[in-house]
């Protein structure tokens, strides 16, 4: 997926000269995870800027850059350290197009790398995607395999509206043949949710680094008998929810699955929407399989904390025997 | 007591080319070279950039504005820099420079606008090279200088046509994690970008000791720029220092800070009672150094403008002053369906769906009105 990114990426600067890239070790070392490997080799030390160690700063002058007409892809080294533009993305980057009347726009993506699971200290492991999602003018969206890496990086570089770009990082390493021969314009609506697996008996929804757990969730109980649809969000702002009122009318029956701690995040917003538009179909609440409303957890606790296939699949079990 | 060196008449820190007592003095790295009919201009622009505020106070005394940031005693900080703009050149302002605004023939109705509550800001920065104002507290000083950075991408220094860009703050302003982002970015990346600090010694109640050990144009240097302080009240020394300064940036020079000593006249905003802060005779001793009356003797001292100029003047600013009044009256309100537009560029379905919700609700009511 790691490579994808950087195919993607590659891509949006060779299409568009107005497309730079900064952030802190995005130029000699590539980001920390190598996505923009060997991007300032090839681009230039102008449009691969290895800024200053100072978040609120790549944000705010990437809204001057994009006042001035350039289309800034910030990198945030890592979810725990995007707080310090959180001003600037929140007060800024989210409102500037409604305080202009729609006479400024801001083609910004800001590249989070999110979630846990690699073992990292405190700050490296966070799912801040609720805070963005709450914010009109932002939109939020979250990648889960190297197809959706290569197209949606694209398609949000291509955005006239601001976009919070969320990678998996523990699926960097994840490997997938990607076509990259098709046109932009071709690829999945980059707002668009989309059905991963499908299935007759329960419906799993989840985004991120919850897709492929839920998908393992999925596989582990086929065998059993047990059918599972797992719908992969893709968007989290706005968010699209027609597969999932369509799920749930066939199946009756809805987890959704997300490391980020339970109260406020999106699982509550999502079960509200399906409770509204498919109340008579329910067979059983919304059930949600998330992150505890814990501080994130010491890497040896964190595979007690995030939600994995056992978690999953008991939710589910509790589900069809409502 | 104050660790911070105050600024005085006389002190070779502060550039200053008119006295209080409107006596010309001559500095050695600045001058200027005014017409009589261009000092007359000057003179004209701070005499109605107050009188505009002043309407705006009142008209939000009579609940007419929600706010009023005054510029009250900032005008030749204002005037100056706004004056020693060139066409080219791209202001980033906070909300009080509406000298500024003035100054770059936008319409002075345009903050009033944003007070009365009617809109945000509504305006496309490249019309008059004049951003919109910002109100989170030096936020703005980062957008300049990703602006000027830009600038310098372009290609637009290194010449008497290079466009340089100016960021407004205030001494507040200076303790923000931002203007120090700010201040480290335009460094590093060179850009053509002059900092314009109006430090009228408050922010909000809180004075220039509770900001800074040092005074605040020397922080220029750890940041690897030049910085200086000026009188602030001084229009021609405001002028010629801006004027250097841009025109430095714009030739590759780099960024520069500029503090512009002065003093905050009125309140805070209208919401505010700096009578709770200050002592009168702190704001009589700095009344004495007013930036209007210091020109306009000066303008009398050497016979370049007689009383029936300055009464024109004066007839002048009232009637734009009453014409600005029966506009910010007559102001219509935004639509209650307008709140939905311009969130996005693409708009999502989700608000679309909000959005429809809120009409057929209005649509209950007699008139598509519920208040």
């Amino acid at each position: 997926m790691g490579r994808a990114l950087n195919e993607g990426l590659r891509r949006a600067l060779e299409d568009d000269a107005r497309v730079l890239i900064m952030g802190e070790d995005v130029g000699r070392l590539g980001g920390v995870f190598r996505i923009t490997d060997g991007l300032q080799k090839d681009f230039g030390e102008q449009r691969v800027i290895d800024t200053p160690l100072a978040e609120s700063g790549i944000v705010g002058t990437a809204v001057g850059l994009a006042i001035r007409g350039y289309r800034p892809v910030c990198e945030i080294q890592f979810d725990g350290f995007v707080y310090p533009a959180y001003d600037q993305i929140v007060s800024q980057v989210a409102k500037i197009h409604y305080r202009a009347a729609g006479k400024v726009r801001l083609p910004i993506v800001i590249r989070i790398p999110f979630g846990g699971g690699i073992g990292a200290v405190e700050h490296h492991s966070e799912s801040p995607e609720a805070y963005f999602a709450h914010t009109p003018g932002l939109k939020v969206v979250a990648c889960a395999n190297p197809e959706d890496a290569y197209w949606m990086i694209q398609q949000a570089v291509a955005s006239d509206d601001p976009i919070i770009f969320l990678e998996p990082k523990r699926r960097y390493w994840e490997k997938a043949e990607v076509e990259t021969g098709r046109p932009l314009a071709s690829a999945y609506p980059l707002h668009s949710s989309r059905v991963v697996r499908p299935g007759r008996h329960a419906t799993i929804v989840a985004y991120g680094p919850m897709v492929r757990t839920a998908l393992d969730a999925a596989a582990a109980v086929a065998e059993d008998g047990r059918d599972l649809e797992v719908i992969d969000l893709r968007s989290l702002s706005p968010l699209d929810l027609t597969p999932v009122f369509d799920s749930v009318r066939r199946t009756g029956h809805l987890v959704v699955v997300h490391e980020a701690p339970r109260s406020g995040g999106l699982g509550g917003e999502i079960a509200a929407r399906v409770t509204q538009e498919c109340f008579y179909s329910l067979e059983a609440p919304v059930l949600r399989v998330t992150g505890y409303d814990i501080p994130y957890p010491p890497a040896r606790l964190e595979e007690e904390y995030l939600p994995d296939l056992d978690r999953i699949l008991d939710a589910v079990d509790r589900s069809l025997e409502y | 007591m104050s660790n911070v060196p105050a600024s005085t008449d006389g002190d070779p820190e502060l550039v200053q080319l008119l006295t209080p007592d409107g006596e010309r003095v001559s500095h050695p790295e600045y001058d200027v070279d005014f017409t009589d009919e261009q000092l007359r201009g000057l003179y004209r622009d701070l005499v109605v950039v107050r009188k505009l505020d002043a309407e705006a106070t009142a008209l939000q005394r009579q609940g007419e504005l929600a706010l009023w940031a005054s510029l009250l005693g900032q005008e030749a900080a204002q005037v100056g820099s706004g004056r020693a703009l060139r066409d080219q050149d791209m202001v980033f302002p906070t909300y009080r420079e509406h000298g500024v605004l003035y100054c770059r023939g936008i319409d002075p109705l345009k903050p009033f606008r944003l007070f009365r509550g009617v809109e945000h800001g509504g305006l496309d920065p490249h019309e008059n090279k004049f951003n919109m104002y910002t109100i989170v507290i030096g936020a703005q000083t980062l957008h300049a200088t990703g602006y000027a950075m830009g600038v310098a991408m372009d290609g637009k220094v290194g010449s008497d046509d290079g466009e340089a860009v100016i960021a407004y703050f205030g001494d507040g302003a200076s303790s923000q994690g931002d203007v120090n982002e700010a201040f480290v970015w335009a460094g590093v990346f060179n850009a053509p970008l002059v900092f314009f600090c109006q430090n009228n010694q408050y922010a909000i109640s809180e004075t220039n000791e509770r900001q800074t050990r040092v005074p605040l144009y020397q922080r220029a240097a750890g940041f690897g720029f030049p910085g200086l302080r000026v009188d602030g009240n001084d229009v021609l020394a405001c002028y010629a220092v801006t004027r250097r300064a841009l025109d430095e940036a714009r030739h590759g020079q780099g960024p520069r800070l500029i503090e512009a000593f002065t003093y905050r006249m009125g309140a805070h905003t209208t919401s505010d009672d700096p009578t709770r802060y200050r002592i009168a005779s702190e704001v009589e001793a700095w009344q004495a150094k007013d930036p209007i009356l210091r020109l306009r003797r000066y303008l009398d001292r050497i016979g370049a403008a007689d009383d029936a100029f300055f009464g024109e003047i004066a007839d002048e600013a009232a009637r734009e002053a009453v014409e600005l009044r029966e506009r910010v009256l007559t102001l219509p309100d935004p639509q209650p369906m307008d709140m939905f537009d311009h969130v996005y560029v693409d708009e999502s379905p989700v608000l679309t769906e909000q959005r429809d919700e809120f009409a057929r609700y209005l649509a209950t009511f007699e008139g598509g009105h519920h208040s």
